[in-house]
């Protein structure tokens, strides 16, 4: 053989060796696309991942959807068996049907292999982003992001002298955070329609939108400390006297009355974005908002810093105090091919330090170990706000049948509160009928 | 020359080829060629009818893939027609569908009217007014949901400064009895325009030597309107009506950016609800049902109706 053709088989030999090495590799390395809402705490995700692109050596592609959008596209492609995304950060509500229907692969091995313990999460998270069945331990997701509906409120507004002289004169108590629902109407009252700084302000940004789930948020955070209960806590799917008690009817109609005497004008239509808009623009001293809200309005040029104060749902008249959960589990898609690598990434999320990481960037960690660090609740200006919060949480349905369950308590809810048909008692019986022919069609009774 | 050429070319064609050619009829050729559009119509229409008619009779549901699917037979069916909340959300199509009609049709016929006497800058005014049907029913959704903000809206300022009411005193889409005007307000922003290019067309067609013969007769001008220019425009007219029944029936888009249904269900049409059983509620065979009845009722309608704008065009 002539050298110079030794010399090209040898070239040739190290290239095809090479080639085949960087085929292995890439075969390795994976493409990961995760789908999530767009919004704030997804930005501060894309940062995080990218410590996870260069540990591991997958990419992370993202799909993210606006809230509004968000089910309707997320379960048309859990249903429809898409491809679209290996990982998936679903609202709470949706583990049960992803679970039931195979749409979510178990995580209870993978846990047991890695060492991961749901005991170092949230309890309340676990059960909400989870579990399912809820009480027992089969996991389908990993607490990603814990969220809480509270309040965010004008503390520059509240610390005036001359309007604290005239509120306790007014109310015969403090303009200061409320510890009731009524002390909160107070507030909120007494801003409607005031003059301050040369504009008209209005009381509270509330939970109104009618298309997805907003209503539903909203009016549950004041049911629930009212009195309300999804069931018979002895005898489940038992609705009559429980969704429909009188306590329920009572929180209910509190509700309406908060809207008719303290939301601002348009807004019959508003959800977490516009709610937003209303308190960074100045026009209202109150908001009714997700946890994940408040890094927003922390850092705000207009209301942020010491302008804004932040507590969780007071109390109803019984003294019974809690708020509806928010929040989401990380999931691996059942259809995905990658999902050696979708575990991967939830093995790497679920690290102490990145978690960490994540509450510093703006996302709400749900590892016991980062939010019980002694730094933790004075680490931001809401972060006690945010334990005290998710101490009193309670969760919509999150059966097969959600997505049926929830559009019927948005249009009762709507129906009454914003278009003012009926009474609150025929709102809720209404809505007993509805969840129970919803039931009936799932085999429950 | 040519014909020799040609001789030698058929000549020259492969004996398998010119075979082929010979063995197709012209009626053959003819299936050829409009193949593939009747398979993409059976793909893409056809198919999705007949399914979902099948999936009417099923308790199928597109979220519980492992769930049995049973056959049900006509109760999703009685199920929609007894449904209180579908009549209700019928009534709130109609109440859309009539106003929208009736106003586009008299101010669509009055533009018209006027854009068709020649005046300076009739070309300029023209594109103006169809302006608003170029546009994305979404964006003008969108926009139009700001007009109508109590606090910084132009519609409600405008109403308020006429009417010397506070603008912030009132919400056009979150007030029960306002709701179901506002987007009567908006579809006939939108598409008045369209109809008036139709009138138009139906008033540009009209021989003047019929109006020149009229003024001979020395008919007045209202005799030439109610006597020429109505009959010779109203199958124009009828046809502008059809289109806008049809598409209105099936509204969605722009009455979801403007209300969400709201407040409560009262902007609620058909088409929003259809949806909300569909891909919210994931009733699919229930939805089938519904969307079977609410084709089969728009079907028949437009049929007696293209029967009628026949026999007006006939006279």
């Amino acid at each position: 053989m002539p050298r110079s053709y030794l010399k090209s088989a040898l070239a040739a030999g190290v290239v095809t060796g090479l080639m085949s090495l960087g085929a292995a590799t890439s075969a390795q390395a994976e493409d990961l696309t995760l789908c999530w809402a767009a919004w704030d705490p997804a930005n501060a995700l894309v940062a995080l991942s990218k410590d996870f692109e260069a540990k591991s050596g997958h990419k992370m592609s993202f799909e993210f959807v606006p809230w509004p959008n968000f089910a309707d596209r997320m379960l048309n492609e859990l249903n429809s068996g898409g491809k679209l995304c290996d990982l998936m950060i679903g609202d709470s509500q949706w583990i049960g049907g992803a679970a039931e229907n195979g749409q979510y692969v178990k995580l209870n091995a993978f846990f047991d292999k890695e060492g991961i313990k749901m005991g170092d999460f949230i309890p309340a998270t676990v059960t909400g982003y989870s579990e399912w069945p809820k009480g027992t331990p089969n996991y389908w997701a990993l607490p990603a992001f814990g969220d809480v509906v509270g309040w965010s409120y004008r503390k520059d507004w509240f610390s005036r002298p001359e309007l604290q002289a005239e509120f306790k004169q007014k109310y015969g108590h403090d303009l200061a955070v409320p510890k009731t629902f009524e002390e909160l109407k107070h507030i909120a009252e007494f801003f409607q329609g005031r003059m301050i700084d040369g504009k008209t302000v209005y009381g509270a940004a509330i939970y109104t939108e009618r298309g997805s789930e907003g209503i539903t948020m909203g009016a549950m955070d004041v049911l629930y400390s009212y009195g309300f209960e999804y069931q018979n806590p002895d005898k489940p799917y038992e609705l009559d006297g429980y969704v429909n008690s009188d306590k329920s009817v009572k929180g209910l109609e509190f509700y309406k009355e908060l809207y008719n005497c303290c939301a601002p004008p348009g807004s019959s239509d508003a959800y977490m974005s516009e709610n937003i808009d209303a308190y960074k623009s100045g026009q209202v001293a109150l908001q009714m908002n997700f946890a994940f809200t408040w890094p927003g309005i922390n850092a705000d040029p207009n209301v942020g810093g010491d302008k804004s104060g932040y507590f969780p749902n007071p109390a109803g008249p019984d003294g019974k105090q809690f708020a509806q959960l928010g929040g989401q589990g990380i999931s691996v898609v059942a259809v995905s091919e990658k999902q050696d690598a979708a575990l991967e990434y939830i093995k790497w999320f679920a690290q102490p330090d990145v978690q960490a990481k994540w509450w510093q960037l703006g996302g709400y960690s749900a590892l016991r170990a980062v939010v019980e660090d002694p730094g933790f609740a004075k680490s931001q200006p809401y972060a006690q706000t945010f334990l005290d919060s998710m101490a009193i949480v309670k969760d919509f349905w999150a059966e097969p049948s959600y997505a049926s369950l929830l559009q019927a308590s948005q249009k009762r809810f709507h129906n009454y509160v914003i278009a003012g048909q009926g009474t609150a008692k025929e709102a809720l019986d209404g809505l007993v009928d509805d969840w129970k022919t919803i039931f009936e069609d799932e085999g429950k009774y | 020359m040519l014909d020799s050429s040609a001789d030698r070319a058929v000549g020259e064609t492969s004996p398998v080829v010119s075979k082929r050619s010979q063995g197709l009829s012209d009626r053959a050729i003819a299936w050829l060629f409009v193949a593939p559009s009747i398979f993409l119509l059976l793909a893409v229409n056809i198919f999705p009818l007949i399914w979902t008619v099948r999936l009417s009779f099923t308790n199928f549901r597109v979220n519980r893939p492992n769930a049995e699917v049973q056959f049900v037979g006509l109760k999703n069916y009685i199920s929609v027609l007894t449904d209180g909340d579908i009549w209700q959300t019928m009534q709130a199509t109609a109440h859309f569908l009539i106003w929208t009609i009736v106003l586009q049709v008299l101010i669509g016929f009055a533009l018209a009217y006027l854009i068709n006497k020649k005046f300076r800058g009739n070309d300029l005014w023209t594109t103006v007014i169809v302006l608003p049907m170029m546009l994305s029913p979404a964006v003008v959704g969108n926009f139009w949901t700001f007009l109508y903000q109590p606090q910084i809206g132009l519609f409600n300022y405008a109403v308020g400064y006429l009417t010397g009411t506070d603008p912030s005193a009132f919400s056009m889409i979150g007030d029960v009895s306002l709701a179901p005007w506002a987007i009567v307000i908006v579809d006939t922003w939108m598409w008045t325009p369209f109809v008036m290019l139709i009138c138009l067309a139906g008033l540009r067609s009209i021989p003047s030597s019929i109006y020149e013969a009229a003024e001979c007769d020395r008919a007045s001008k209202w005799r030439q309107f109610w006597t020429i220019t109505i009959p010779m425009v109203l199958p124009f007219l009828m046809l502008a009506v059809l289109f806008r029944g049809i598409e209105n029936f099936k509204m969605f888009d722009l009455v979801v950016q403007l209300t969400g249904g709201g407040p409560g269900s009262i902007t609620e049409l058909t088409s929003i609800n259809l949806k909300r059983e569909a891909f919210e509620k994931w009733r699919t065979g229930y939805a089938s049902a519904y969307a079977v009845i609410l084709f089969v009722t728009v079907f028949g309608l437009a049929s007696i109706y293209v029967k009628a704008l026949n026999k007006v065009k006939q006279r």
